[in-house]
Order: C-alpha cells, then sequence, then structure tokens
C-alpha cells in the first residue's frame, strides 16, 4: 500500500496572528477561534448579568439593586447573552473551526460565507445588546431602542445562518474520499443536523423579528408593541428551541467518550440515530413551542375517553427528543463500560455536560404535564438553566479536547478537572432550586413581588450561588484557556491518541490543513491505522 | 508518523450549487413562517358587516385596491425570469459567451421589472404602514420578497461577471442562481396567492 505522509513540518505552536489577519481571514479555524473567543466573552456578561437577576429575586419585597424599569431588559439580556452570546457561538464555532479537518477537507466551504456570517452575527448581537442599554429590547421605554433591538436580532440571525449553511454544505460535499455520511465523526454529524434544524427554525424566528420589527416602527397594531416582543419572540430563548442549540454538544460527547474510554464507540448506527431523532423531534416541537399532556392526576382534562389523541401529540413532541438524548447518553455509557476510561477534563466536562443536558430535557417534559401546574412558574427557567449550562459544559471538554488543533497548545488537566466538577455543582445549584421554586408557584418573571408557601428566600439563594459558581467555572476556564494560548504546553500531534482525521495533522494545522487528501476506509480511519501498526509490530 | 493511503484528486461537489439549495431551505422557512401568521391573523380578525360583501372578515379595508393587472404581471415576469435563467444555464454549457450575455442580461432586467412592478404595486395600493395589522403586515410580507428579490438580482450578476469574466468553467455559480430564480418564483406564487388574491 502506497502511504503518504499527512504531517506538515510546521511549527508546534501559533504564532500570534496580526490583528488585521484575524479581521479579515476566511480561515476556518479563524473564524472557530472568533467564535469561540467572543462566545465565551458573551457568557461572562451573561453570567453577570444572570446573577444580578437571581440576586434580586432572593428578597422579593423590592428591588436592591435593579428598578422595576430595568428589571425586565437585564432578564432579556441575560438570556439573549447566555443563547445567543454563548451557547450558539460556542458549539458553532467549534464546528466551523473543527469539523473541515475532521473531514479530511482542506477547508471549510464556502469559508468567506462563514467569515461574513461571524461578522453579522458579531454587530446584529452588539446592536441588540447595545440597544437593551440604551432602554431598548423586550418592554424596554424607548422606541427606537427597541426597533435598534429588533434590527439587531434580524441581523444576529442572519450572520448564524450563514455560518450554518456553510457548516451543513461542508459536510455535504467535502468530506474525504470514502468517507459516506455514515463514516462522517460524530460532531460532524451532529454539525450537520444542527446546522439544517438551524436552517429550518431560525427563519421562523427572523420572520417573526420582521413583523416585529415593522409593526413596532410603524402601528403598533398587530404585536402588542414593546410588551409583545417576548411574547411573540420569546420561544427563541427558550425550551424546546434550546434543545436545537445544544445538538452539536451531544455530537462532541459521542467523538470524545471513545477516545477518553480507549476504545470504539459502541453502537455507532444507534449514535448516528439518536442524533437525527433529537434532530427531527426537536425541529417537530419548535414549531409548537409545547405540547401539554391535558392531565390532571386522575383523568384527561379533554377528549374524555380518547386518550391516544391526548398522548400522541405530547409523545411524539415533547417525549421523543429525551430519548434521543438518552441514547447518547446510553452510547456513551456502553462505551465506557466497554473501554478504559481515563479520568481527564475532556471527559469529566462532557459526562458532566451531558448529564445537566438529559436533566433538563426530563425537566421539560415534567412541566409539559398540566397536573404539576409549574407552567409560567420560574420552573421554565430551570429546565433553560440545565440545558444551556450543560451545552457550555461540553463546550468547555470540547475545547480542552481539540484545543491542541485550535491553537497547538494544551489546557493542563489537572487545573482543568476541579472546573468540571465545579461545574456540575454550579448547574446543579442554578437549576434544581428554580425547578422546585416553580413548584411553589414562583413566577417565571418577575423579580419582586412574589410570595409563596416555602423557604423562597433558601431557593432564590441556592440559585444565586449556582450563578455565582459558574461565573467563577467560567472565569477559571477561560484564565486557563488563555495561558494555555499564549504560554501553554505545546501539544504534539495527536495527544489523546485520536480516532479520526483531525489528529492526522499537525497541531495546530497549517493554513490548508492538510498535505494530502487521504482516503477513508471507516469511521475510525486513525484508530484502524493505529491497530493495523500494532498487529504488524506484534 | 502513521500515515493514511493517498486519495486521487477529488471529484468537484457542487459546493455553490449545494450552499444555494440550503438557503433557499432556510427562505422557505422564513417566508413560509411569514405567511402562516399572516393567515392566522386573517383568520382571528373578528366579523363585521360589509355594505357589499355581507359578513366578512375585518382584514383589508374595502378601500384598499389591489392592482390586480401589476401583480399579475410580477408572477408572469418571474415565469419568464426562469425561462431566462435556465437559458443562461443552457448556453453557459456550450461556452456561448453571446447568448449567456444575452439571458444573464434577460434574466437581471426582468427581475427588475418585477422590482419596478413591486414598487408601483405599493404605490398604487396607498397602504399607509401606520394605519393597522393589515397594513403593518402586508409591507413585513412584501418587503422581504423584494429583498430576496434584490439578492437574486446580485446573485445573477455576480455569475454573470464570473462567466462573462473569462471563468468559463465554473457552471455551478450559473446553475445555483438559476436554481434561486426557481425558488423566487415558487415563493413569489405563494404571496401572490395569499397576499394579492386571497388577500
Amino acid at each position: 500500500m502506497t502511504s503518504i505522509d499527512t504531517h506538515h513540518a510546521a511549527g508546534t505552536a501559533a504564532a500570534p496572528p496580526a490583528v488585521a489577519v484575524w479581521i479579515t481571514s476566511a480561515d476556518h479555524k479563524q473564524v472557530g477561534r472568533l467564535y469561540a473567543g467572543t462566545g465565551l466573552v458573551g457568557l461572562l456578561v451573561g453570567l453577570v448579568l444572570a446573577v444580578l437577576v437571581a440576586f434580586e429575586r432572593i428578597d422579593a419585597e423590592g428591588y436592591q439593586l435593579l428598578d422595576t424599569d430595568s428589571a425586565t431588559q437585564v432578564l432579556a439580556a441575560a438570556r439573549l447573552l447566555l443563547t445567543f452570546g454563548a451557547v450558539a457561538p460556542l458549539l458553532l464555532g467549534l464546528a466551523v473551526a473543527i469539523v473541515p479537518l475532521q473531514l479530511g477537507a482542506r477547508s471549510l466551504a464556502l469559508p468567506r460565507l462563514a467569515a461574513g456570517g461571524f461578522w453579522m452575527w458579531l454587530t446584529g448581537l452588539g446592536l441588540a445588546v447595545a440597544s437593551i442599554i440604551a432602554n431598548g429590547g423586550p418592554g424596554g421605554g424607548s422606541s427606537e431602542m427597541v426597533d435598534l433591538y429588533l434590527l439587531g436580532t434580524i441581523v444576529m440571525s442572519s450572520g448564524l445562518l450563514m455560518t450554518a449553511t456553510s457548516v451543513a454544505t461542508s459536510v455535504l460535499t467535502t468530506r474525504a474520499p470514502g468517507m459516506g455520511l455514515l463514516r462522517a465523526p460524530l460532531f460532524a454529524w451532529s454539525a450537520l443536523v444542527g446546522s439544517v434544524t438551524l436552517l429550518l427554525a431560525l427563519p421562523v424566528f427572523v420572520g417573526t423579528s420582521i413583523y416585529l420589527w415593522v409593526d413596532h416602527k410603524y402601528a403598533r397594531a398587530a404585536f402588542g408593541g414593546n410588551v409583545g416582543v417576548s411574547d411573540w419572540a420569546g420561544w427563541a430563548l427558550s425550551q424546546p428551541f434550546t434543545y436545537l442549540l445544544a445538538i452539536p454538544a451531544l455530537g462532541m460527547v459521542l467523538d470524545i467518550v471513545p477516545v477518553m474510554g480507549r476504545t470504539s464507540l459502541a453502537q455507532r448506527t444507534g449514535a448516528y440515530v439518536a442524533l437525527g431523532i433529537v434532530s427531527i423531534a426537536t425541529l417537530a416541537t419548535v414549531t409548537q413551542t409545547m405540547v401539554t399532556l391535558p392531565w390532571d392526576g386522575d383523568s384527561f382534562l379533554d377528549n374524555a375517553g380518547d386518550k391516544i389523541a391526548d398522548l400522541l401529540p405530547w409523545g411524539l413532541l415533547t417525549v421523543i427528543p429525551l430519548l434521543g438524548v438518552l441514547g447518547v447518553l446510553g452510547t456513551s455509557a456502553l462505551t465506557l463500560k466497554n473501554g478504559k476510561p481515563r479520568v481527564a477534563a475532556p471527559l469529566v466536562f462532557a459526562m458532566h455536560g451531558l448529564l445537566t443536558i438529559v436533566l433538563g430535557v426530563a425537566a421539560h417534559i415534567l412541566g409539559s404535564i398540566d397536573d404539576t401546574g409549574v407552567r409560567g412558574s420560574i420552573f421554565e427557567a430551570g429546565t433553560y438553566v440545565a440545558i444551556t449550562f450543560g451545552s457550555v459544559t461540553v463546550a468547555f471538554g470540547a475545547l480542552c479536547y481539540w484545543g491542541p488543533k485550535l491553537w497547538g497548545r494544551r489546557i493542563p488537566d489537572k487545573a482543568a478537572l476541579p472546573l468540571a466538577l465545579l461545574a456540575l455543582l454550579a448547574t446543579a445549584l442554578g437549576s434544581i432550586p428554580y425547578m422546585i421554586a416553580g413548584f411553589a408557584d414562583q413566577p417565571a418573571g418577575a423579580l419582586d413581588g412574589f410570595a409563596y408557601e416555602g423557604p423562597q428566600e433558601l431557593w432564590n439563594t441556592l440559585t444565586t450561588a449556582g450563578f455565582a459558581l459558574m461565573l467563577l467555572t467560567s472565569l477559571g476556564f477561560i484564565a486557563l484557556a488563555a495561558k494555555s494560548f499564549t504560554s501553554g504546553e505545546a501539544a504534539g500531534d495527536d495527544p489523546w491518541d485520536g480516532q479520526t482525521l483531525e489528529w492526522a495533522t499537525s497541531s495546530p494545522p497549517p493554513a490548508d490543513n492538510f498535505s494530502d487528501l487521504a482516503v477513508v476506509g471507516s469511521a475510525t480511519p486513525l484508530l484502524d491505522l493505529k491497530s493495523a501498526s500494532n498487529g504488524k509490530d506484534a | 508518523m502513521l500515515a493514511l493511503p493517498p486519495a486521487p484528486t477529488a471529484p468537484a461537489r457542487r459546493q455553490v450549487f449545494v450552499g444555494t439549495a440550503l438557503a433557499i431551505t432556510a427562505a422557505t422557512t422564513l417566508l413560509g413562517g411569514m405567511l402562516a401568521t399572516w393567515l392566522q391573523f386573517r383568520a382571528d380578525a373578528p366579523l363585521r358587516e360589509s355594505p357589499r360583501r355581507g359578513l366578512i372578515r375585518d382584514w383589508m379595508p374595502e378601500k384598499i385596491v389591489v392592482p390586480e393587472v401589476a401583480t399579475n404581471m410580477m408572477l408572469i415576469g418571474l415565469c419568464v425570469v426562469c425561462i431566462m435563467a435556465q437559458w443562461a444555464v443552457y448556453s453557459a454549457k456550450r461556452a456561448d459567451r453571446t447568448h449567456a450575455g444575452l439571458a444573464f442580461g434577460l434574466t437581471a432586467l426582468f427581475g427588475l421589472m418585477v422590482v419596478n412592478a413591486q414598487v408601483f404595486t405599493w404605490t398604487q395600493m396607498g397602504v399607509a404602514a401606520n394605519d393597522g395589522a393589515f397594513h403593518t403586515m402586508f409591507y413585513a410580507v412584501t418587503g422581504t420578497m423584494t429583498l430576496l428579490l434584490v439578492v437574486g438580482i446580485v446573485f445573477t450578476a455576480v455569475a454573470a461577471f464570473r462567466f462573462l469574466g473569462g471563468r468559463t468553467k465554473e457552471l455551478e455559480v450559473v446553475s445555483a442562481s438559476a436554481l434561486y430564480w426557481y425558488f423566487l418564483t415558487a415563493a413569489f406564487t405563494a404571496v401572490w396567492f395569499v397576499v394579492y388574491v386571497q388577500k
């Protein structure tokens, strides 16, 4: 067999590029780094605001730091930043940077579209946040700034759509010879299904925002003015839309687990199906926002005698996403059971993130049963925190795992491991007390003026502590990543003993990724190669 | 260093075409969502007695008249654009620069005609954007459609400049622009039926 060297004689660490290169580059690795970097900044700002909001809820008799006018906007800004300023750019950015390497491609398809999408997203997000600061956003007092907020969300979403188009096109058109779709790495597959789902769902949000913008600017006759912004467009900052953004996180877990478990992924076909199920079911669910189960504890509230009419839509649209996520969890657990797992930061982050995503999806199902009586309560915020923080935690694991390919250096494992444990604690504290408070009827959007039986101060204090812990975890992680980026230990080309093509090139990869294109004969080409080599040696 | 077997030169996989198809998918859900909202608002509008038409939904004010010649011409114009765009693909495949140039020019020209007819429709209907729900939603839907039309004209211009500028082997962008015009025609047919026929 003829063999070629896919390794470039490149330096072991990335030379810091000039600012102009960063701004104008269409290199997918640069664009991915920009997305991930700004996503981390968005995460920090979003968490600061989330801590502020949670703190205000502790004493429900009045405002301590905020006032009545700004409370709604701070709440909106926190959601916007955590959803579209942190989770979306972190996961999409990693897809932009890593997926072409996994596919054995020399570049991302339509790279300028992806780069343009980044700057459009950043501009739109900046406009939206600036408008909120200037008394705009949902419920804002300045009508010009509310208009600007809506315009910002349209621009921001359009940018994400451009990048998602580029990622999906890459997976469909730039795979290495021999790599069919079912031989694509699971992260690449999840990036494909996640991007396509985003392309199908996010334009509906854009269309709604266009309606809201035109109506708010000229007439305020159809959509309820500034108050109607949350009613009509709030679904994009809540479940089940957040599932959709979390799909690439599930793929990341499925790529990290077998490498850390030092074995092949168990039930690979099942994993593809599980990701597909989450994608399709989420898309169907997003169009319905929430299908509830009209069950009052003893009997169905409508369609009496026809349980199928109640159970079927609820089961199909609300329960099925959980089956997909459980499929990912089951595959991961089975793989780890079959292998010899090493306790490393990527694995711990990924599994903690996955568990909290499962918690969030399961809680959403619970919230959709009428008898629980939690609709409109803070319970929804608890499920949102679980899914959002879970996705961010997986992204931290992915940054530890693919750091060598992103900037040529490793994030120190010993320092990152405690942060992974802290992230789990933070997510548990940030979400579960809100879920409990939801059962006690604490309202969703209120920061003061509520009272219920039970230790309401305790639940809100615990949540504040959870958010603060997540902020600390994120700060610690960003500090570690920054240190690794500038002066960390140089990583080898294949520091984790990887199984997919990104580990066949240098760390960081050269501008065109690979010296030569390679033929792929399985879903884990490097694992096969190493097994064959070990066999020969033996 | 372990190494994988080398691959032969990878065949072109039509990235622009696939990317355009995905963008079209997104644009379809954009317009589909907007039209669905339009239909929902129309269905939810209260009933009122009309002197001419009996009990009707209080949606489009009766004083507003749709200039049907202009809107029908827009639909016919877009059908012609599809033929022109496909002519451009046909000519480009045969490296016939003269006919391709003519086809590109006519595609853009008919596209501009449709945009012009849309502006004419806006002025003729005299819908004031600040008058009510129908008014704002009318401008939101037709404005979005017009923006997509302008994108189509720019796309055609880019394809024409690339092809006539000498990249005669790169036919993908030409066929992608034709695909986009097919989508625009289908999308406008839906907008035409919902907004101008069903009202």
